[in-house]
């Protein structure tokens, strides 16, 4: 296996920039000729991602939401979101199906979208230093390129 | 992103036109939320045929709306759904509060 391509941005903690962040990681997925069905997997599982970094990482401030791919020779994704915010006390619950630590209207389906629509997700957390998601998806083949 | 309202008697129909995230969701649950005090419909049926693009923010929508009108009696279908939304909201067994068509393709 061996990474073929890779970028790395860093942006504020703004959510007009969740619209930006997931198009952005999906115009470098299509690379790999991804079908709308995968791209738009991609997309929702970077949202959430996002989204969590805007609305519990960085609560009551704005803060750097680091994301990086990269695409290697066997056709998978990987996509980091790590941001420097709260962090999260027990992952386990957490990740749970509807669980949410604010009230409002979250559904506590953001993890539970990552893990459905992604191949796998891992989470690091540490309290008052931040968090990391790594999502990754194997692209179905549906034509070898040499490119 | 926007809405756009119509009334027939009982049923209020709410076009939203966009991509419904953490960001746009305050806006479009203002429209909605609006539309229903001033109408108090029987029925809220929520159209997402322009609706290019939803994470789970979109089901904290439904929820909610669902939350505020089912106090008294009204209810919600869901309809228009692109195969991306439609794979959304059935992780989250939104079924249980609204009706919702068959994704188009
Ligand atoms: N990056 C993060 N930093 C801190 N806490 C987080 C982060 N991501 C998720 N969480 C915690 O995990 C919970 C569940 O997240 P999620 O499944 O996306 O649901 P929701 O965002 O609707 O609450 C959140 O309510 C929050 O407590
Ligand atoms: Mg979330």
């Amino acid at each position: 296996m061996k990474i073929i391509n890779k970028f790395s941005m860093t942006m504020s903690s703004r959510s007009a920039n969740e619209g930006f962040a997931r198009a952005t990681v999906a115009a470098f997925a299509a690379q790999l000729d991804p079908t709308l069905e995968e791209i738009n997997d991609i997309k929702t599982a970077v949202s959430e991602a996002v989204t969590n970094c805007i609305v519990h990482a960085y609560r009551e401030e704005i803060g750097k939401i680091y994301i990086s791919g990269e695409i290697t020779d066997t056709n998978v994704i990987k996509i980091k979101i790590r941001d420097k915010g709260c962090g999260i006390e027990d992952i386990e619950t957490a990740m749970q199906p509807k669980y949410t630590s604010v009230g409002g209207e979250r559904a506590g389906l953001g993890f539970t979208v990552m893990q459905c629509f992604m191949d796998s997700i891992h989470v690091r957390s540490c309290v008052e230093k931040g968090t990391t998601v790594i999502l990754t998806k194997k692209i179905s083949h549906r034509y070898i390129s040499n490119g | 992103m926007s809405v756009d309202i119509s009334v027939n008697g009982e049923v209020t129909t709410a076009y939203i036109n966009g991509e419904i995230d953490h960001h746009s969701a305050a806006s479009i649950r203002t429209a909605i939320d609006n539309a229903a005090e001033l109408n108090m419909p029987s029925l809220l049926i929520l159209d997402f045929t322009r609706v290019s693009f939803m994470d789970s923010s979109g089901i904290g929508l439904v929820m909610g709306r669902y939350r505020n009108l089912s106090r008294r009696g009204a209810k919600i279908h869901i309809t228009g759904t692109s195969p991306q939304i439609y794979k959304v909201m059935q992780l989250s067994g939104i079924e249980k509060i609204a009706t919702i068509d068959e994704c188009k393709k």
